[in-house]
């Protein structure tokens, strides 16, 4: 069990003692992001660009064109909220080779409040064309996305949380880009979910098999491009089909999966998620209890929509 | 493809990488090719029935500077890796941009007849993804400068030599974005970046002119009264004050700044300009930001841009 933001930053300088073109820019927030690991690893090639987060999209986007692999770090919000027209003209429509590092996405983001909670940003993200939208279960899934990333020639959006959450995968785990990936099966309810929040659906589906309930989980960490094949295969095998995220129920990965199913195989899906309202400062169980995604929450709240159904 | 000098006719580009002193024939050249440059941005818009007519104006003595005299470029090799760069922050002045290119032999003349129509490279904003020659894509206020920070960046942490010019407006000047990158550029000391501004005074509206206020336009100038050049200086950049449509000033302040890549400041080269420039009925009016000429505007732009041709 590793953070998210550990991995940004471990991975950040394993990369670049490979990659000679790898990059990181900052917007002060390096000592929250862990970019700082690479600012001491690599002064040089750390750019301390000030709390200004849409010029240093700019900046990136001229060092790309440099031939540089520039990661920008900062802070989700500052990303998809401040910096965004940046990110949609110099960066995604120019397909410049710019990967963001969105740290602190979701609401599980240490005390920070409504102000730096980011509910809204896969809607945004996966709304922007020429946009890779990336959000990892845990910190092989993680480390194994920046690797891609920094491969691949393209903006790349990578949604990060903030805090440890248990490992799913092993050290066998392969990233391939639109995938989904079946945590567990399960021929009545199928939870769909992405980032972390996939982690406590699993957990979720082996409380509903202790109440009798078959639930599978289909992880999808890849939000943009996503293979649609796989995610209506899944859903074909069960009754009910239950989208679970860390995010606004509008536009994000409920509505991915509302969009996909009724064109392809209508059905109904039910989308757990935050619910039109903004978060507060709290402790994350406090939060995932307010918004009804701990994994209990979560078994309790399938139990309930699965009897009436029955 | 000649034009005709106060001297005689000589072919059109005679002046193009001349590293020779300038003399009173190449300036006249470069305003030969300004008054041609305004002449295809206008006729050009009135041929797509919209764009813009003052920014490309007021920009255009610039433009063509630095494409037929200061600028290392090759149009036969737009993607040469020591060119150096420029990028047309104020991105709806494009059919400027577009006119010099294509003078300068980046894209054939007979190709802005495309501007603005489906599928061509020449879209209402400079799109980096359709027409080689272009450093990135602008049209949205404000961004331009950044990406040149991190071009002239980029070009120090891999010791090249180009230079990297990035034109904005007064206009766009009140995007926060330009003013993010203007305190973080001096930090790099990106003596290789210089950025210039076309200081025309006037916007698409603005606001209403006030009494016994100067003015170069009928709208008032939105940095009226207030000391940029003081602003920019205590912020780290060197700054170089030139009338933007005297040729032998901005070839000199161009050259300067060329010469002193290797310092450690940036240069700001504030541009005193007129909305409009070059026909008496289009400066300083506010409505030609964006207007399409009719075919009489066109008989008499022709005549005082000197663009016989036209007139036949």
């Amino acid at each position: 069990m590793k953070a998210l933001r550990d991995v940004f930053g471990e991975t950040l300088v394993s990369l670049a003692s490979t990659n000679p073109n790898v990059l990181v820019l900052d917007a002060d927030l390096a000592n929250s992001t862990k970019a700082d690991k690479f600012a001491v690893a690599y002064p040089d090639r750390f750019l301390q660009m000030g709390i200004a987060e849409q010029n240093f999209v700019g900046v990136a986007v001229g060092l790309a064109s440099m031939g540089y692999v520039p990661w920008l770090s900062t802070f989700t919000v500052f990303f998809t909220h401040r910096a965004i027209d940046p990110i949609r003209m110099l960066v995604a429509q120019t397909h410049a080779n710019v990967k963001i590092g969105a740290a602190y996405a979701g609401v599980l983001t240490g005390l920070t409040g409504k102000t730096h909670h980011d509910v809204e940003d896969i809607a945004i993200m996966r709304a922007m064309p020429d946009m890779t939208v990336l959000a990892p279960a845990d910190a092989i899934e993680g480390e194994a996305m920046m690797r891609w990333a920094t491969e691949y020639e393209g903006p790349v959006y990578l949604r990060l949380a903030r805090d440890p959450s248990p490992n799913v995968f092993d050290a066998q785990y392969r990233f391939v880009l639109g995938n989904t990936i079946s945590l567990k099966e399960g021929n009545e309810v199928l939870l769909i979910s992405t980032g972390p929040q996939s982690v406590r659906c699993l957990e979720a589906a082996r409380l509903l098999e202790g109440q009798g309930i078959s639930a599978g989980v289909l992880h999808v960490p890849s939000i943009k491009p996503v293979n649609k094949e796989e995610i209506v295969h899944a859903a074909e095998k069960v009754n009910l089909v239950i989208t679970v995220e860390e995010h606004t129920i509008y536009g994000g990965l409920g509505g991915l999966v509302a969009e996909v199913l009724s064109e392809a195989s209508p059905r109904r899906v039910i989308r757990f998620g935050i619910e039109d309202r903004w978060g507060e400062s709290a402790p994350n169980d406090y939060l995932l209890n307010l918004f009804r995604m701990s994994a209990p929450s979560l078994s309790e709240r399938i139990q309930k929509l699965v009897a009436s159904l029955r | 493809m000649c034009v005709t000098t106060a001297s005689g006719r000589r072919t059109l580009g005679t002046i193009v990488n001349s590293r020779r002193n300038m003399s009173t024939e190449d300036y006249q050249e470069l305003e030969a090719l300004a008054r041609r440059g305004r002449w295809l941005a206008i006729s050009t818009v009135a041929g797509s029935g919209a764009g813009h007519v003052g920014g490309p104006f007021s920009a255009m003595d610039i433009m063509v500077a630095l494409y037929f005299r200061v600028m290392q470029i090759k149009p036969e090799e737009p993607g040469w890796p020591e060119r150096d760069r420029f990028i047309l922050s104020k991105g709806h002045s494009s059919i400027g941009q577009y006119a010099v290119m294509a003078l300068r032999g980046f894209l054939p003349v007979e190709e802005l007849k495309t501007f603005d129509k489906g599928g061509s490279r020449l879209q209402g904003h400079p799109d980096v993804t359709r027409l080689p020659g272009l450093e990135t894509s602008t049209g949205s206020l404000g961004q331009g400068l950044s990406v040149g920070l991190g071009i002239a960046l980029g070009a120090r942490m891999r010791r090249q030599k180009f230079h990297t010019f990035v034109m904005i407006g007064d206009g766009e000047l009140q995007e926060g974005m330009i003013w993010e990158a203007l305190h973080i550029a001096p930090r790099y000391k990106l003596g290789n970046l210089t950025a210039i501004l076309d200081w025309n005074g006037l916007q698409q509206f603005g606001w209403v002119l006030a009494i016994n206020e100067p003015h170069r336009g009928d709208r008032r100038d939105p940095w009226s009264g207030i000391d940029l050049r003081g602003i920019f200086e205590k912020l780290g950049w060197r700054c170089i004050e030139i009338n933007g449509h005297d040729f032998s000033q901005i070839v000199q302040a161009l050259e300067n700044v060329k010469a002193s890549g290797n310092s450690d400041q940036p240069t700001m080269i504030i541009a005193h300009t007129i909305k409009g420039k070059g026909v008496h009925f289009t400066e300083g009016k506010h409505e030609w930001h964006s207007k399409v000429a009719t075919k009489e505007e066109l008989r008499i732009i022709a005549q005082q841009l000197d663009i016989k041709e036209a007139l036949v």
